[in-house]
């Protein structure tokens, strides 16, 4: 359980995280979404007490980060962007080595390191010096070591960066096992990424926030419009395509409509409409009556990518988009 | 406590795997080998000498030996430390794992005290090494091992104290080349203000000089413990880490 309420922090020019509040239920899997730059290490610095906040409060598992950062520490499991490894450690004395600093020791500290290093798929190599691992086995290393107290919030910065794409499903999926028993903050910029794994998403742009919701309703939401994909033919003929979009168009409740590909035989078109109303079927009423025939008709869900480019501005969503195509 | 031990081990492991121990351990045992070696021959040279003029030899030999060696020591410290604490923090510092210790359940005073108290340990072992060669003089002689270990004390305490500005110095960079560098321009700088104290005895000379690392050695290396000189040392030691503590700390509100 993480509260954060107004959190602030503003460096000697800019400021970096602004006025941010937002509440994490137990056992979620959040994404913490949003461009380079836009405040996510920052907030996730503060809630482990890296970075002391300028203004405002938060609270994990009930203990502020400022009154009681011994506490908060304790109970967080923390993986930066970059693995904080000591390259000339073995993995196994690295591991120990995180193990003692969160207070862990005896059989039960080796017991635990077998188990982590069973999970993370690193026992193979727990005689290897860290700065040799490449780095899946690097972020593999730094996700036990994260998890090794077996915090009850565990907090990744970009888990999944400079990975392949084996890799990174791995640890999605570890991520995903890992999931119940603590509550995840996972900062990306990789869309499919949070559709994939995560139940809420908190966006943030330029350190401010901009939305959280469930990823659920966060897709449903986007222009609070709806997305429809239909194909038209005309048995006798070609089909005019302008013709079909101007009779279309007049159909209430329809936004917009796009011819997406055009066949001698049939088109394509996305028709995008206002949610709640009969738009469907007097789209299809009107397709009908003109003579034409309606061969498929279905909702295409508006990705979350497309409500991200537009909660964040397309600005940075066009150098994002690029990102996130090759995240895929 | 158990946290210090746990730094101590990790910063005494990292000095051993890496090969800087080695180098500085070799490093000083060819230049303590040598400072012993030339100052023997120097004696033998002197005392063949006043024989044969059939003189008797006045000096205590052991004892003017080990009091020059001992005052050779604290120069190659100079250049020595710099090399040990340079990377304490620096290197932490620009490899992220500065965020692990943070991040931790662990207080800034212990990783702190931990890092130093290594640095410390090192250095003894080092100091440690002029040891062998005296040694030899007990084989031949027997001069008065007392004296012998309040030197050996002002030598620690000093490298201490001195070791305590690197770890400072070392927080402030995340280059270690940097920390190395200015570590040894104030660490010489300390060690050589009190030089002035030798031509002039104004009052901000006078100043100058018991700010000076190097004028509270000589009661040590008299054999004398001094407790004035002890408290300095012990100052700058309890100077050095707390400016390493505020350092860690604003380490926190800038980056």
């Amino acid at each position: 359980m993480i509260t954060v309420k107004q959190l602030t922090k503003r460096y000697a020019r800019n400021t970096a995280v602004d006025h941010i509040s937002f509440e994490i239920q137990k056992g979620q899997i959040v994404g913490f979404l949003g461009p380079n730059g836009a405040g996510k290490t920052t907030t996730m610095r503060m809630l482990t007490c890296f970075l002391p906040p300028t203004a405002g409060t938060a609270t994990v598992e009930g203990f502020d980060v400022l009154e009681e950062p011994m506490e908060v520490k304790k109970r967080i499991g923390y993986l930066p962007e970059t693995p904080p490894l000591y390259p000339e450690m073995m993995t196994g004395e690295y591991l120990s080595f995180v193990g003692s600093l969160k207070g862990l020791r005896g059989a039960e500290l080796k017991q635990i390191i077998d188990y982590v290093s069973e999970r993370c798929a690193i026992a193979d190599v727990r005689n290897k010096q860290l700065g040799k691992l490449s780095k899946g086995y690097r972020q593999r290393v730094g996700l036990a070591q994260a998890i090794i107290h077996d915090p009850e919030v565990l907090i990744l910065d970009e888990p999944t960066a400079g990975l392949d794409p084996k890799q990174i499903n791995e640890t999605r999926d570890l991520i995903k096992s890992l999931a119940g028993d603590h509550t995840i903050i996972l900062s990306t910029h990789i869309l499919p990424e949070v559709e994939q794994i995560c139940q809420q998403v908190i966006i943030i742009s330029k350190g401010k926030l901009v939305a959280t919701d469930t990823v659920d309703n966060l897709q449903n939401r986007s222009r609070g419009a709806e997305s429809v994909l239909v194909e038209i033919a005309r048995r006798n003929g070609d089909l005019d395509t302008t013709v079909v979009q101007a009779r279309i168009g007049k159909v209430s409740g329809v936004n917009r409509i796009v011819l997406k590909e055009k066949q001698p035989t049939h088109s394509r078109f996305e028709v995008e409409t206002q949610r709640d109303q009969f738009v469907r079927g007097d789209l299809a009423r009107a397709i009908v009556e003109a003579g034409w025939d309606l061969n498929e008709m279905r909702s295409s869900a508006v990705s979350l990518e497309e409500v991200f480019l537009q909660l964040t501005g397309t600005q940075e969503g066009k150098e994002e988009a690029i990102v996130t195509g090759a995240g895929k | 406590m158990r946290n210090v031990w746990l730094i101590w081990r990790k910063e005494m492991r990292s000095y051993f795997v890496s090969p800087i121990a080695y180098i500085l351990l070799l490093m000083c045992a060819l230049i303590f080998g040598f400072f012993f070696w030339s100052l023997l021959q120097a004696y033998l040279q002197f005392s063949m000498e006043a024989q044969m003029r059939g003189e008797m030899f006045p000096m205590n030999m052991p004892e003017e030996i080990t009091r020059r060696l001992f005052g050779n020591v604290p120069v190659t410290g100079l250049f020595i430390i710099p090399l040990i604490t340079m990377r304490l923090f620096a290197e932490e510092k620009r490899t992220g794992t500065i965020e692990l210790l943070t991040t931790s359940p662990i207080r800034d005073g212990e990783v702190i005290l931990g890092k130093w108290l290594a640095a410390t340990t090192l250095y003894a072992c080092l100091l440690l090494l002029s040891a062998v060669n005296i040694a030899f003089l007990f084989i031949y002689s027997h001069p008065d091992w007392k004296p012998m270990l309040v030197s050996y004390l002002g030598l620690l305490l000093q490298g201490a104290a001195l070791l305590a500005i690197g770890t400072f110095i070392s927080t402030l960079t995340k280059n270690q080349i940097i920390a190395g560098a200015a570590t040894f321009g104030v660490c010489l700088l300390i060690f050589v203000c009190g030089w002035i104290g030798e031509y002039n005895s104004d009052a901000w000379a006078r100043v100058l000089a018991y700010l000076s690392v190097s004028t509270h050695m000589e009661s040590f290396t008299k054999g004398t413990l001094d407790s004035k000189d002890a408290i300095y040392y012990l100052t700058l030691i309890l100077v050095g880490l707390f400016l390493t503590a505020r350092s860690m700390e604003s380490l926190r509100w800038r980056s």
